[in-house]
């Protein structure tokens, strides 16, 4: 009965909770991962996982000010009932995760700790050391290994996800994939597919993102006809360590735990850092965003250190763009919350910054953007329907999307600590609703349908490893990198954008020359790579040409040209005046630009549509952190132009 | 001129045949890891001979030591590929030898098949049979001490290097590795783990056990996450012990 059985694409955290929760509902699974699950590139979030909880609530938190705090950071562009229903649950996550064993670090009494994280004012990040999502995946990796010793599960490890099989009424009834061992190609018929598949940083060559994080699984599912939505809105992460293969995470968590950054007042100071006093040292976050301080969203931590290394030519170093990131004065108990992430720097940078402050600087770090998957309003609760087959269903019948590999959740900039609460809410939810589709699919998949896939995808693999034209894919992989890093990151402008369109267009073109170096027929990694290349370059093209077209600034999405000049008059009355043309000015912004950006592959030649945002239950209002004029705004925007909260606001 | 690096690399075309060793040279770079040396020989692959090869097969994720993907044996010692900096394989011997791990049936080059660790995990039943995942409530609180001995033992990311390194784990014999006894501990000192402790002494009791540890302590010289197994190995060992006449008295 395979029209029963669902292929789960992907053994990150979103992929692991829908592939354990479909199992213990007796649902068959097929888990198809690139990597043995356990080796998930979830393991690499070091920070933490966001839930309302009862200090927060003492301290008059509530679910709806994750929301609020989630769609504000976001700058309004997530759907909000998805949001509402991912922050309502999060608390009922976080006991679950505990349950399960997850070493969670624990107060003097026994209670689980929490420390504050970008973007809000509340201490709602659970975390176990500094590797809270390796100990997450590893919880849920043993409960999809127990439902295998079960065999609810069958695990497809070491496998590339090659492509869904969709029926003449462009119904998914299975997936295409490869052994990376053998290189058999295999096709296996399904009720549904869901694409739990993650980000897609190596687009930008080097990232915080593991090797396997190319967005080739969400590439071919988009070449199959599934929207793209919002692909330009990239993450930066602020503190990265720069390196040769990687540029490594340095965790939110340094500052949330007191790490200050700072770069010496004057320009490349020799001093050795210890040596340099306070009064000569900028610690522009604290002193740029009172409120927030170190703590400010991603966005302006990364745009505030871009800023003061290239703008203002206050880089630590002369030849290379850095900022200190200080976590030298925190007592050692503190620093030991740290260990994890304080360890990685220290072995592959070989200088230990529990004494030497660190040296970071911003990279491409998770894909807010992803496959437009589906949601069903709960109009009573303004949650989510539960169950409903729809929710996180893409276009394509039967083919879903969770994780880091869909739109939702995040709008134009994600909270620390609220990706791996998305991951595990869209598995754990998705999985319910993935079934009541499967429980009304009752026709057979014919094998005719499934033998076409197979031989479809054997020819196209054939065709690859025969390519010897003299184009190296890896300089292909570098140019691609290197002008998707240089335009398309912290500042777009849009000639730097329309160039980087055109590079693409050339890549393309030059694609078709590529050689595949090797002729072997194990575990042939060339192969593997060229048709990620290709998959990248299409990855390239809906990212590149989404931010060319967005002409607004919109959370990670900053685009200076277009910036609403902030009111800056010391006459009250002038700066009223101009407060209100701010308002105005924004309205009109967003009137045009409140709306998630739509790619459809359409055969190989891209369109771009728009979708509009529900926002319905947190009225959209200026983000005004540490903008010049903030009080001002909001005054007048509280005034003349918000819209009433809806009923149960906080 | 920039300083140049050799490297000698064990590779095999596929799992039935034999093994051979090839030469690269390339520049180094600032901060270079074993992880880059193969990115730039996927590049260009050619040999000191000048010969253009295929390019080395290897495994790789995180590149941050916390997936255990690239267990290899570096310069003769099983270690993550992504943390072995140049510099100092350098300081080791004048020349880097790159081979992958014996333990473990090759599968092309430096990729081998670990499927085996992970069978051993459900073996002991290293996981928290709870009884469903709908809400139920927080759990009951644990002491920081408790955590402390435990977060370090959930560390383990199944690379392989502890099993590389025991002289009792090869492919005659059945035994679990230490990862395996050390992950049955941790499960039986969490409160979520406990329903099966008595089976995971089962299984630690059975062939490939505990009692096929031969405690020579390699296990513990090589994690690269400095996890206490050889702890965790004790505790099994008494454990089992107490369990296994427990169970004779019980007859």
């Amino acid at each position: 009965m395979a029209e029963k059985d669902v292929i789960v694409v992907g053994g990150g955290l979103a992929g692991l909770a829908c592939a354990m929760n479909l199992a213990a509902d007796g649902t068959h699974v097929h888990l198809v991962s690139l990597v043995p699950v356990k080796r998930s590139h979830s393991v690499c979030a070091q920070g933490g996982i966001n839930a309302v909880n009862e200090v927060t609530r003492a301290e008059g938190d509530s679910e709806y000010l994750h929301l609020d705090d989630t769609v504000y950071g976001g700058d309004f562009l997530q759907h909000q009932p998805p949001v509402k229903e991912m922050c309502d649950r999060a608390p009922g996550i976080i006991d679950l995760m505990d349950r399960l064993g997850v070493t969670f670090n624990r107060t003097p009494e026994g209670f689980r700790d929490q420390r504050r994280f970008g973007g809000t004012l509340f201490k709602r990040t659970a975390f176990a050391g500094a590797t809270t999502g390796q100990q997450l995946i590893y919880a849920l990796d043993e409960q999809v290994r127990r439902w295998e010793a079960e065999g609810n599960i069958t695990k497809y490890e070491y496998h590339d996800f090659l492509s869904p099989i969709l029926n003449d009424n462009g119904v998914c009834r299975g997936a295409v994939i490869q052994d990376l061992f053998t290189m058999e190609i295999k096709s296996i018929p399904a009720g549904a597919v869901v694409l739990a598949t993650g980000g897609n940083g190596l687009v930008f060559g080097r990232s915080t993102m593991s090797t396997i994080c190319t967005g080739s699984a969400s590439a071919r599912a988009f070449r199959h006809g599934v929207r793209y939505a919002n692909g330009e809105f990239m993450q930066v992460h602020p503190t990265a360590i720069p390196g040769t293969d990687k540029l490594r995470l340095m965790s939110e968590s340094a500052r949330g735990e007191g790490g200050r950054v700072w770069v010496p007042k004057t320009a490349q100071d020799s001093r050795d850092p210890k040596d340099i006093p306070a009064s000569e040292r900028y610690y522009f976050l604290e002193e740029r965003y009172p409120k927030y301080g170190n703590l400010v969203p991603r966005d302006i931590a990364t745009r505030e250190i871009f800023d003061v290394c290239v703008n203002q030519g206050l880089s630590v170093e002369q030849g290379r763009l850095c900022v200190y990131l200080d976590v030298t004065e925190l007592p050692p108990t503190t620093q030991q919350k740290l260990d994890g992430i304080l360890e990685i720097y220290e072995k592959f940078q070989g200088v230990n910054p529990r004494v030497v402050p660190m040296k970071i600087f911003p990279a491409i770090h998770y894909s807010m953007g992803g496959l437009w998957a589906d949601y069903v309003k709960n109009q009573k609760t303004g949650g989510l329907v539960e169950k409903a087959p729809k929710n996180h269903m893409t276009n394509v019948t039967g083919l879903y999307a969770i994780g880091e590999a869909d739109y939702q959740y995040h709008g134009a900039n994600r909270l620390g600590a609220n990706s791996l609460l998305s991951c595990i809410f869209t598995g754990l939810f998705v999985a319910p609703c993935v079934a009541s589709h499967i429980a009304a699919t009752a026709e057979a998949v014919p094998s005719s349908l499934v033998d076409a896939a197979k031989k479809k995808e054997t020819e196209r693999h054939n065709a690859v490893a025969k390519m010897n034209g003299s184009e190296n894919p890896r300089t292909l992989h570098d140019e691609l990198g290197d002008t998707m890093t240089r335009n398309v990151t912290v500042v777009r402008k849009n000639k730097a954008l329309a160039e980087t369109v055109a590079k693409i267009g050339e890549l393309r073109e030059r694609y078709k020359n590529v050689g595949s170096p090797d002729g072997g027929g194990w575990t042939n990694q060339s192969v593997t790579f060229v048709r990620a290349l290709d998959d990248m370059i299409t990855m390239a093209e809906v990212i590149a040409q989404g931010a060319l077209m967005r002409d607004e600034c919109r959370g990670a999405h900053f685009k200076p040209d277009f910036l609403i000049e902030a009111p800056d008059s010391d006459d009250p009355a002038t700066l009223r005046q101009q407060a209100v043309e701010w308002c105005k000015k924004f309205k009109a912004k967003n009137d045009k630009w409140l709306k998630s950006t739509i790619a459809d592959y359409n055969g190989g030649d891209v369109q771009f549509s728009y979708e509009d945002v529900d926002t319905t239950l947190v009225p959209p209002r200026p983000r005004t952190y540490g903008l010049k004029g903030a009080e001002i705004i909001e005054e007048v925007w509280r005034e003349q132009f918000s819209e009433k909260s809806p009923v149960g606001a906080v | 001129m920039s300083k140049r690096v050799k490297v000698n690399i064990k590779r095999q075309d596929s799992p039935d045949s034999g093994s051979y060793w090839q030469t690269f040279e390339l520049p180094v770079e600032d901060g270079m890891n074993v992880t880059t040396i193969l990115l730039r020989i996927a590049a260009t692959p050619t040999t000191t001979d000048g010969e253009k090869v295929a390019p080395v097969a290897y495994d790789a994720c995180c590149l941050e030591e916390v997936c255990g993907a690239c267990s290899m044996r570096i310069n003769g010692k099983v270690r993550q590929a992504c943390s072995a900096l140049v510099e100092n394989l350098l300081k080791e011997q004048p020349e880097i030898t790159l081979e992958p791990m014996t333990k473990f049936p090759n599968v092309r080059d430096l990729v081998v098949d670990r499927r085996r660790i992970f069978e051993s995990l459900k073996r002991v039943k290293a996981w928290a049979p709870i009884d469903g995942y709908t809400p139920r409530g927080e759990p009951d609180r644990m002491s920081p001490s408790d955590q402390e001995d435990a977060y370090p033992l959930s560390r383990c990311m199944s690379c392989g290097c502890c099993m590389e390194a025991c002289p009792q784990f090869n492919d005659k014999d059945d035994f679990i590795g230490p990862h395996a006894v050390s992950q049955a501990i941790l499960f039986n000192t969490l409160p979520a783990g406990k329903p099966l402790e008595s089976e995971r002494l089962d299984a630690l009791a059975e062939a490939g056990g505990i009692a096929a540890c031969g405690n020579a302590q390699n296990c513990v010289k090589v994690c690269p996450k400095d996890i206490p197994l050889t702890v965790s190995i004790a505790k099994a060992g008494r454990a089992t012990t107490i369990h296994s006449i427990k169970r004779f008295l019980a007859r």
